[in-house]
């Protein structure tokens, strides 16, 4: 993005932040929604974008997050609290990719969608058989439209830093590596460093979010924190929108939010199965995202 | 004698139960163009993986003038100095010209970025023959001048040793004669280069020297003349009948 449409959008997202003066109920509930699913999606298309190494871990990440809150909340002020969950997330992603971003494309597809399963059970054994619980009530003080602008200031954290990226040495690292990765090697690129050092960086965005996130709820367990689903509306989002831009997964992610509102509404018992049939639509009728359509249709214009 | 710029010393690699190169030496000198030849399957390109660092070796050393480099990763190798082009011609399809020699620009020995990087970019370019090419996409281009950017990016790292896997294999009498005069203009420089290649007026017209492998071991080594007239290396291409 470039300085002026980066000022635009943080001056956007300023504007937007009035928006819980205007309603707390319905409004806000919604714009809480799409700016969650924004920063994960974003957050997401960060290091799954240029490097096409397809993430299903955003559950983990979020999860952690939400359940940092749900044991430390009580204990430490809110800014410790968003640390603490910051830095588990970052601290579990670098083992992760220390272990996995060595290996090819399929194998970390796989290792990263077993990572929430595996951090959920083990979150759930601990539960069972050391603190003798199967969920945790969350008592923090914080209110929803201060959720709303945890969220819109995360949002315009990530379109700073991503700004940044785009122009710096290693933003075009990754994107070579994208492109090639064998090349990047033999062009002096530390290619496991890089994509380690851009899988930590996103999943600190998404182990945040799941922090800001977790006061909605006044009670969690794991199965509503790790929650898988999570992880595959946050893809089929920035799919959609389109991964290789920054401000593309969020153009993905207002339809979708307000379709599955909409199917999570009227069918709530068909979900898993709309939300399948919609991953296939998008990954067949838009491969390249809306931003790939705008920009054949730009093309076409100018032709 | 002085240091040799590379020396290969009983280098092994087998995959499965297949020994693909088997106890290899040779010696790159500082400033000669060295020829690698053998029939297909000879293990040519696995020996020129084992020196890029694409590959490990199961035994045997690689030194570079006088560090062991032996199974280092090939990005610090590219950082060392050792740049390559691939038998199967790859660039970065999506990005311009331009950015896939500043692929090799930005974190190569000597490395740079922004204006003085895309100013050497703009030269490097030129240097192979595409000139105001800079913000065409890598795959649109023809087979020919994907391989010259190829080239360049492996230049754009300032390499002190560069390995050509095949690089003129393919080209037509033109291109062919293009080729070999820019590599000839790369030596007149002082670049090292270690070449594998088929294109026997090639071999004549460019190496100093010669080593010929035949199932994964060296047969011969010497001046291309020489080496291409000896009784084993005519066997190794023709077949046991022939010769
Ligand atoms: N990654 C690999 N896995 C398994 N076998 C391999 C691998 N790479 C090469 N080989 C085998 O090793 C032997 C040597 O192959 P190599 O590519 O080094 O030969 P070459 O001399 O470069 O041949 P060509 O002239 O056809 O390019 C061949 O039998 C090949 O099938
Ligand atoms: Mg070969």
């Amino acid at each position: 993005m470039s300085g002026t449409a980066l000022a635009l959008a943080l001056a956007a997202l300023l504007a937007l932040g009035t928006v819980p003066l205007l309603d707390d109920g319905f409004w806000l509930a919604l714009a809480i929604n799409i700016a969650q699913y924004a920063v994960l999606a974003t957050a997401w298309a960060l290091f799954s974008g240029p490097t096409r190494y397809i993430s299903l871990a955003t559950a983990a990440f979020f999860g952690i997050g939400a359940y940092t809150v749900a044991v430390l909340g009580e204990a430490l002020p809110w800014p410790l609290v968003l640390l603490a969950a910051g830095g588990i997330g970052v601290l579990v992603s670098l083992l992760v990719g220390l272990a996995t971003l060595r290996l090819s494309g399929v194998y970390f597809v796989v290792f990263t969608f077993g990572l929430a399963e595996l951090i959920r059970q083990l979150v759930t054994w601990f539960e069972v058989n050391v603190a003798r619980s199967i969920g945790r009530y969350v008592f923090v003080d914080i209110t929803q439209p201060q959720i709303y602008w945890q969220l819109l200031g995360l949002f315009g954290l990530l379109l700073v830093i991503g700004t940044w990226l785009s122009r710096s040495r290693l933003g075009f690292a990754l994107r070579v590596i994208g492109e090639d990765e064998v090349v990047a090697r033999h062009a002096g690129i530390d290619t496991a460093r890089v994509k380690i050092a851009l899988f930590a960086l996103s999943a600190l965005f998404l182990s945040l979010t799941g922090a800001v996130m977790a006061p909605r709820w006044t009670y969690i367990d794991p199965a509503i924190a790790f929650n898988m689903t999570t992880s595959f509306q946050v893809l089929i989002m920035a799919l959609l929108g389109g991964a290789q831009s920054l401000l593309g997964p969020l153009l993905g992610v207002i339809p979708l939010v307000l379709l599955f509102e909409v199917l999570g509404a009227n069918f709530p018992n068909h979900f898993s199965i709309l939300l399948g049939a919609a991953f296939m639509l998008v990954v067949y009728a838009v491969p390249r995202g809306i931003v790939g359509l705008l920009a054949r249709a730009r093309r076409r214009a100018a032709a | 004698m002085s240091v040799p710029l590379l020396r290969v010393e009983g280098l092994t690699r087998a995959f499965g139960g297949l020994v693909a190169v088997q106890d290899l030496s040779f010696e790159v000198r500082e400033g000669e163009i060295l020829g690698l030849l053998g029939p297909n399957g000879s293990g040519k390109t696995t020996a020129l993986n084992l020196v890029s660092g694409a590959l490990a070796p199961d035994a045997g050393r690689v030194t570079l003038r006088d560090r062991d480099v032996t199974g280092l990763a090939p990005h610090r190798l590219s950082r060392l100095g050792i740049a390559r082009t691939f038998q199967l011609v790859r660039v970065l399809p999506a990005m311009s010209c331009a950015e896939n020699v500043l692929a090799g620009i930005a974190f190569g020995r000597d490395a740079a970025w922004g204006g003085a990087a895309w100013d050497r970019a703009r030269a490097l370019l030129a240097r192979v023959g595409l000139a105001g090419r800079e913000d065409h996409r890598a795959d649109t281009l023809t087979y020919v001048d994907q391989k010259r950017l190829e080239l360049a990016r492996a230049l754009a790292l300032s390499p002190r040793l560069l390995l050509l896997d095949e690089w003129l294999a393919g080209l037509n009498p033109t291109e062919l004669r293009e080729g070999i005069a820019l590599i000839r203009s790369l030596r007149d420089e002082g670049r090292t280069v270690l070449m594998v290649e088929h294109v026997m007026d090639a071999i004549r017209a460019l190496t100093d020297r010669c080593v010929v492998m035949n199932a994964g071991r060296r047969i011969a080594e010497g001046p291309p003349g020489a080496v291409l007239a000896e009784r084993e290396v005519v066997r190794a291409y023709l077949g046991d009948e022939d010769a």
